[in-house]
């Protein structure tokens, strides 16, 4: 048996205990997350009380649709820098659609969701079709969401009062707020398509080696095409569930919500390489993040500062895993 | 004649957390000499290697270069005693010029304002110095590999190496670009220079290397001189066993035809033709470039095919995809392991099953049972050596990850499997095992296309082999008429 072999093993061996699993691949950032309660909680004992910890899951929720979508994306090898500005787009368009002209709540909702896999099939099909680097396609397309959004409401929020529409995002049913149970929905079906469906296995593959994957009879389109129109559809229902929560159509809505996205994304282990990650990782991810804005604002410091805590506390954390899975696979 | 001792490594140990790497490990290299190292993967001549050229810092032993103990420490002091490691992948920067990566770290002139005109008439007479008919403003990723190469070798000479260590060199280079490089080599010997050579192409030693040392299992083995060896004593000296003769073949004479290919034509290949019988392995010869490769991709759909047609079982079929192919039972192990045939951050589980989910994925069920029968049954049939399926493919051997390629497309069960390159760059003990297989497979029906650049290997193996010359099908040889004379002389341009 060579050097190589040796030595590398035993982090696998722990694959078949799912508890385990977890707990070994996202320890680091589980452990950082209890660290950081911990020091909010003394700091501000406010913390720990029903009502923000529902706040705090209520902000994490439209970030975690996103987050989950993009999640698959990374594994598949790309990443979509589009999902903030179609959040926006499509709270203008659910807005506008049911103020100016008038329609139900179920088609103006319809229609903003369209509009996000709209977006994110044309992201999936350049990118297929020219090859040209998704961060690039991505970021063209979130120009042009963007953009789209200011110059149809010019740039002023649209304000929405049926009742109906605003108990899907500022509702609870019981104590669980409205847009907690559209998350566990969502969280249940990315955890079964990347771990119970041949399309799963196929993201894990394109990701992994596209090569192999195209060798291996793995349709490469479709795969690319599900993450993107997915990606769409998620960033858009974020867009309809914010409006609903602030009772109004925001042309700014989702900006940079696809990089507080992204980071909930790594942070919960998924290589930015593709092929590796986990959706459980990304839920930590998140966790961390929410909880993480909720203590810099709990600790009244002030929202630039909150930027720079903000981008340092990612930096370190994401830092101490990849220097954690770097041992791990040596290529 | 005894040419002074350049080079001498002696009591090497070197021990990475629970593995004794290499264990009082010697080697010497005298001046102008060829010297190569032969160990199956694992021997530990990569680590003697990283030791050499202070990549890895040695736990003992000491290593003396013109009779004067050295200290090496870092890459850096290696460089300065004159060592230069020419890796096995090309290490040069693709979009710059040829100059600028002779140059690169070692800019003429001030850092603010390099001397361009000066270093691309240096490079331009290095380049001219080796014959190499090409410009030093040149972009390295316009070179072929081989020329890669030469480059690579060049920047070792500039920084006066007085000892340079190929590794693998010729693993990716056609006959003709070998003969180039081996010019090269004696070039540079006759200057004096050590040259230690890593390869697993065992008659590659007779034409160029002086003496040889063999390693296994992070222990020192002997050194011999090449004239008074033979490749089967290096073979048992290599393997600790008598491994006998490793191309094993029972011949199934069947007339039956399973694949037959009709005038298939692309940008890459003109009317090419064969047939393909029950059982049978057909060799494909020829140079890197003839078109072998892609004559491949075409059958199996990942290329698209202009004219012509393919016809399994008599039967024409239309393949347009890989999808395609594997439904008409066609399996392709592809020419590079890293690149298009692993997932190497996945298990061997996932490695083997992933052209297979339908046989355990159903719609609201994952059979895992099935998936790891499906695991554990090839990852045994083809004797992979790992503690388990769990095992990530990017951490086993080149041998074993070659066998966990071939399990996946042997999971699909195909009637006719294509082995592009099957055993490149894998030492002999997996060489011979893949043989045994291919063998194996044969005798249960299964046709077998090889492609291949080791004619050895070719003409030990084939029940047939097909020439390809320029995109084109030059001589279908019987294995009786299949010599090295004769297919060398239908491969090259005359």
């Amino acid at each position: 048996m060579s050097v190589k072999e040796k030595g590398a093993w035993k982090d696998s061996k722990l694959l078949n205990n799912p508890v385990a699993d977890y707990a070994k691949r996202n320890g680091g950032i589980i452990i950082g997350f209890f660290v950081l309660c911990i020091i909010i909680q003394i700091n501000t004992p406010m913390f720990l009380t029903t009502a923000n910890i529902v706040s705090v899951l209520r902000q994490i929720a439209t970030n975690l649709y996103c987050a989950s979508a993009i999640t698959m994306i990374l594994i598949a090898g790309g990443i979509d820098l589009s999902s903030g500005a179609v959040t926006s787009l499509a709270s203008v368009v659910v807005a506008t659609f049911m103020v100016n002209y008038g329609m139900p709540i179920p088609v103006a909702i319809l229609v903003a969701l369209a509009v996000g896999a709209l977006v994110g099939f044309i992201n999936g099909t350049i990118i297929y079709k020219t090859g040209l680097p998704p961060f690039i396609v991505t970021y063209s397309l979130q120009c042009v969401c963007q953009g789209l959004a200011y110059v149809w409401t010019g740039a002023q929020p649209i304000r929405l009062t049926d009742q109906n529409f605003i108990f899907l995002g500022a509702g609870y049913a019981g104590f669980i707020p409205m847009p907690l149970i559209y998350l566990f929905v969502i969280l249940i079906f990315v955890w079964y398509i990347l771990n119970r469906t041949k399309l799963g296995r196929h993201i894990y593959a394109v990701g992994g080696n596209e090569k192999a994957a195209e060798f291996s009879g793995v349709n490469i389109k479709r795969v690319r095409w599900f993450v993107y129109v997915f990606s769409g559809i998620m960033a858009a229902l974020a867009g309809v569930v914010l409006s609903a929560r602030m009772y109004s159509g925001q042309p700014s809505v989702g900006a940079g919500g696809e990089m507080d996205a992204i980071a909930s994304v790594v942070l919960g282990g998924t290589s930015m390489g593709g092929g590796r990650g986990t959706i459980g990782g990304t839920i930590i991810g998140a966790l961390l993040i929410g909880v993480m804005n909720n203590g810099l604002n709990l600790a009244g410091i002030d929202s630039y500062w909150q930027q720079v805590a903000k981008g340092l506390i990612i930096l370190i954390a994401v830092y101490v895993d990849f220097v954690k899975q770097g041992s791990k696979l040596r290529k | 004649m005894k040419e002074p001792i350049l080079l001498e490594m002696n009591g090497i140990r070197k021990t990475f957390p629970g593995v004794v790497a290499l264990d009082d490990v010697h080697l010497d290299l005298r001046a102008g000499e060829v010297h190569a190292l032969l160990g199956e993967n694992g021997a530990g001549k990569s680590t003697l290697i990283k030791v050499l050229g202070g990549i890895y810092q040695r736990d003992a032993g000491e290593i003396i270069i013109n009779g004067e103990k050295a200290d090496i420490q870092s890459v850096k002091d290696a460089e300065r005693y004159g060592i230069s490691i020419i890796h096995q992948e090309i290490v040069l920067v693709p979009e710059m010029t040829i100059a600028d990566n002779i140059f690169l770290g070692k800019e003429a002139g001030p850092a603010a304002n390099i001397d361009r005109a000066g270093m691309l008439k240096k490079t331009q007479e290095l380049l001219d110095s080796f014959d190499m008919g090409l410009s030093a403003s040149a972009k390295i990723s316009s070179l072929n590999i081989a020329q890669q190469q030469m480059v690579e070798i060049i920047r070792a000479t500039f920084s006066e190496a007085k000892i340079i260590v190929m590794d693998e060199p010729t693993s990716s280079l056609s006959d003709k670009e070998v003969d180039a490089l081996f010019d090269t080599v004696r070039r540079l010997t006759a200057q004096g220079i050590g040259i230690i050579y890593i390869s697993h192409r065992m008659s590659e030693l007779d034409v160029i290397a002086d003496r040889v040392s063999v390693y296994r299992d992070g222990k020192y083995v002997a050194t011999k001189e090449v004239k008074e060896t033979t490749v089967d004593e290096l073979v048992t000296l290599m393997v600790g066993r008598e491994v006998g003769n490793y191309y094993n073949r029972t011949y199934n004479e069947c007339d039956e035809t399973v694949l037959e290919v009709r005038g298939l034509t692309n940008k890459k290949v003109k009317n090419v033709s064969f047939s393909l019988k029950k059982g049978e392995i057909l060799g494909f010869a020829g140079l890197v470039g003839a078109g072998r490769t892609e004559t491949m991709r075409a059958i199996f759909g990942m290329d698209p095919v202009e004219s012509g047609e393919i016809l399994i079982d008599g039967k024409p079929v239309s393949i347009h995809s890989s999808k395609d192919a594997m439904a008409a039972g066609i399996g392709l192990v592809p020419e590079s392991r890293r690149e298009e045939g692993i997932f190497p951050a996945m298990t061997i589980k996932f490695n083997e099953t992933v052209k297979v989910l339908n046989e355990f994925i159903h719609t609201f069920r994952v059979d895992h049972k099935k998936e790891n029968e499906i695991a554990d049954k090839y990852m045994h049939d083809l004797s992979v050596r790992a503690p388990g399926t769990f095992a990530l493919v990017g951490n086993l051997s080149g041998g074993n990850q070659q066998k966990v390629v071939i399990a996946s497309w042997l999971a699909i069960q195909p009637k006719i499997l294509i082995m592009d390159e099957p055993t490149r760059g894998i030492d002999v003990g997996a060489k011979a095992e893949i043989y045994a297989i291919m063998n194996e497979l044969a005798k249960n029906g299964v046709s077998i296309i090889m492609v291949s650049s080791e004619l050895p290997e070719v003409i030990g193996m084939s029940d047939r082999v097909v020439v390809m010359r320029s995109g084109e099908i030059s001589a279908v040889l019987d294995r009786t008429e299949a010599d090295q004379v004769t297919i060398m002389k239908n491969a090259v341009n005359i």
